[in-house]
């Protein structure tokens, strides 16, 4: 997930103007990015404004077709980790460091947390 | 979105080259997981394209060359140079969106980097009770000019009534 999504941000802002900040380009992958992988955007990103958000999608596309409850929550780590690691690889070639976990407690819905490291 | 898949499907292969080191097994695999895509992909397809049974060999050429493959690659191929028993055809693929940016390099001159795709064939047709050979014979990632796919029809696969109710 992480070369894909180092692969796949490229392209994508091969003709978009510099970010702002920090909390541009988290919102670009909340909109932009999103969208253009998922067909829908995030919906609700929340920051403490000290380098941690939490990006949440109420209809994970990859977890739609799987349940619509707890049925099967155990495994549904698996099929996440790979946008873990796009939405790391992502970050990463846009000069962010950070890590990547994901968390679900009713499906469709999950939570991505990002953990912005100071370099 | 054409570009997340065929990054993905470029990670999927590097990630079996690293696992198995050898191209041969590379290759196996990525038939079997073509074949397991393939056995659960006909009944998507079947679902939203709405054709009915084919009735020969020929029909299916077709159906999989204009329908198929525009449905989930985009791309139509072209069925030609027919065995005269009609039980072989040719797809022909002038393009292939999954080796977009790809080359391949010298050590990994035996992968067939796009093997999966003649597992979903096989997988999928074995459900609609055909047993079928696929191969590529020409790729472009090799330095041919185009993407040869030989499908070859083997033998119709017979459900088997459970005992007793003949």
């Amino acid at each position: 997930g992480f070369r894909v999504g180092q692969g796949l941000i490229e392209r994508f802002t091969k003709d978009t103007s510099r970010f702002k900040d920090e909390l541009d380009i988290m919102k670009f992958i909340c909109k932009d990015f999103w969208t253009t992988v998922f067909k829908k955007q995030i919906d609700n990103l929340r920051t403490n404004h000290q380098g941690i958000y939490v990006l949440q999608d109420n209809k994970f596309r990859l977890l739609t077709q799987m349940s619509a409850g707890k049925q099967y929550l155990e495994h549904a780590p698996k099929y996440l980790a790979f946008t873990c690691g796009l939405i790391r690889g992502g970050l990463s070639n846009l000069g962010i460091k950070s890590i990547v976990t994901a968390e679900v407690s009713t499906m469709p819905a999950c939570k991505f947390q990002v953990m912005i490291q100071k370099m | 979105n054409s570009e997340l898949f065929t990054l993905t499907y470029g990670a999927l292969v590097t990630q079996l080259c690293k696992d198995y080191e050898n191209d041969e097994d590379v290759n196996k695999q990525l038939d079997k997981m073509g074949y397991n895509i393939g056995v659960r992909l006909i009944e998507d397809f079947l679902a939203r394209s709405n054709v009915g049974r084919c009735h020969d060999f020929r029909e299916t050429a077709d159906v999989i060359a204009k329908i198929a493959f525009k449905m989930y690659l985009g791309i139509t191929p072209s069925v030609t140079n027919w065995s005269p028993g009609g039980d072989e055809f040719s797809l022909i693929l002038e393009s292939n969106p999954l080796v977009d940016f790809v080359e391949l390099p010298d050590n990994h001159s035996t992968l067939i980097y796009s093997n999966l795709l003649c597992g979903v064939l096989r997988g999928a047709l074995e459900m609609v009770q055909m047993a079928v050979d696929v191969k590529f014979v020409q790729d472009t990632l090799k330095g041919d000019s185009v993407t040869e796919i030989r499908m070859k029809f083997i033998r119709r696969i017979e459900d088997n009534l459970p005992a007793g109710e003949e």
